[in-house]
């Protein structure tokens, strides 16, 4: 896959690298002139010196025939020009702009840009590691309409000891895979959950608070 | 052009506060909206308008400057990528149906005309007078 980077820092230079790693090609696009020299230095990347807003610099780096555009400069307004040059001008079939202010998510979406925001998956994140240990929320899917959530049950959780095909879990909502000492098992209806059992849950944003509730017992 | 338009201008540099001045003086209602505070002084005394301290690439910002209600929106900072999505988000986010971005680069103004924002490119504007005066005139 041949992939153009715009942008610069230790997180692109590192993303870079892990592009490479992966046998895709990589021309990376940065205005600084310094910092260039020393990413060509660093990195079995093309690099490229100049704005990646200016259809001109695109168009040097090989815009035409890239299969992907990354915008990951510190500026959203500069990653949203990138994106929709690339899109629009030289038909690159995949982008995606990073977003430094979470609201601009959204935004970017309805612009038809794909964007995400560093700031909050971090947060989300933190937020998570913090509140509830024995929650992880593994991946939104679909745009965030469908939650992957693994949860340990404790002993004190209401569900241990039962069958699934005992439990009462809210309508649309499935336990797809138990995991127990490290081993998948993918339940049936007379599976029995066990203390210590991370249970992988699917639900959706109307019954992700009900669903965790139920098989954590906790009430807030 | 009705007398009492709620009209937004990002950027008041010299074109932003010479617009901001035109446009308070015919009646208009007008928000200006520049990140530095200093870039103020170029209004004039006669200046009847708002004036907010911010970044208008921030939704936050535009909502705050009551984006929503306007009935025109005007960007004109130096930076052609925030006048560019400052303007796509007035358009598609706030809805606001008359929305005007300052574009350098003429390369770029012919995309962004595709995605229906309407632009004024000064270079070529320029360019076109130039043209204009050495054709009439011919070589000295």
């Amino acid at each position: 896959m041949r992939v153009l980077i715009v942008g610069g820092g230790r997180p692109v230079y590192f993303l870079c690298r892990t592009f490479l790693a992966k046998g895709h090609q990589v021309t990376l696009i940065n205005r600084n002139q310094d910092e260039c020299v020393q990413m060509a230095r660093r990195l079995k990347a093309t690099v490229v010196c100049g704005d990646g807003s200016d259809p001109a610099i695109l168009e040097d780096a090989g815009a035409h025939g890239a299969d992907a555009v990354l915008a990951f400069t510190p500026n959203d307004q500069d990653n949203l020009a990138v994106c929709q040059l690339a899109t629009l001008q030289y038909a690159v079939p995949r982008t995606v702009a990073l977003v430094n202010d979470p609201d601009n998510e959204a935004v970017f979406q309805k612009l038809g840009v794909t964007a995400f925001s560093t700031t909050r998956t971090i947060a989300s994140m933190v937020e998570q590691r913090t509140a509830l240990d024995e929650i992880t929320n593994l991946i939104p899917v679909g745009e965030g309409k469908v939650n992957i959530t693994e949860v340990k049950l404790q002993d004190a959780s209401p569900v241990v000891g039962k069958t699934l095909r005992e439990l009462s879990l809210p309508a649309d909502s499935l336990i797809a895979v138990v995991l127990r000492n490290g081993e998948p098992i993918v339940p049936r209806g007379d599976t029995r959950l066990e203390s210590g059992d991370h249970v992988v849950l699917i639900t959706l944003p109307a019954n992700h608070g009900p669903v965790l509730r139920a098989v954590t017992g906790e009430t807030d | 052009m009705a007398n009492d338009l709620f009209i937004v201008i990002v950027g008041c540099g010299r074109l932003g506060s010479h617009l901001a001045n035109q446009l308070s003086r015919a009646g208009h209602s007008v928000v200006v909206v520049d990140t530095d505070e200093r870039a103020f002084g170029n209004l004039s005394p006669e200046y009847s308008g708002f004036r907010m301290e911010g970044d208008a690439t921030e939704i936050a910002v535009l909502k705050q400057a009551k984006v929503g209600k306007a009935d025109l929106l005007i960007a004109t900072t130096r930076d052609d990528n925030v006048n560019l999505m400052v303007a796509q988000v007035a358009k598609t986010e706030f809805g606001i149906q008359r929305v005007l971005a300052r574009v350098f680069e003429p390369q770029r103004e012919a995309v962004y005309q595709r995605l229906g924002v309407e632009t004024v490119c000064p270079t070529a504007v320029a360019a076109e007078l130039f043209l204009k005066s050495i054709a009439k005139e011919g070589p000295a």
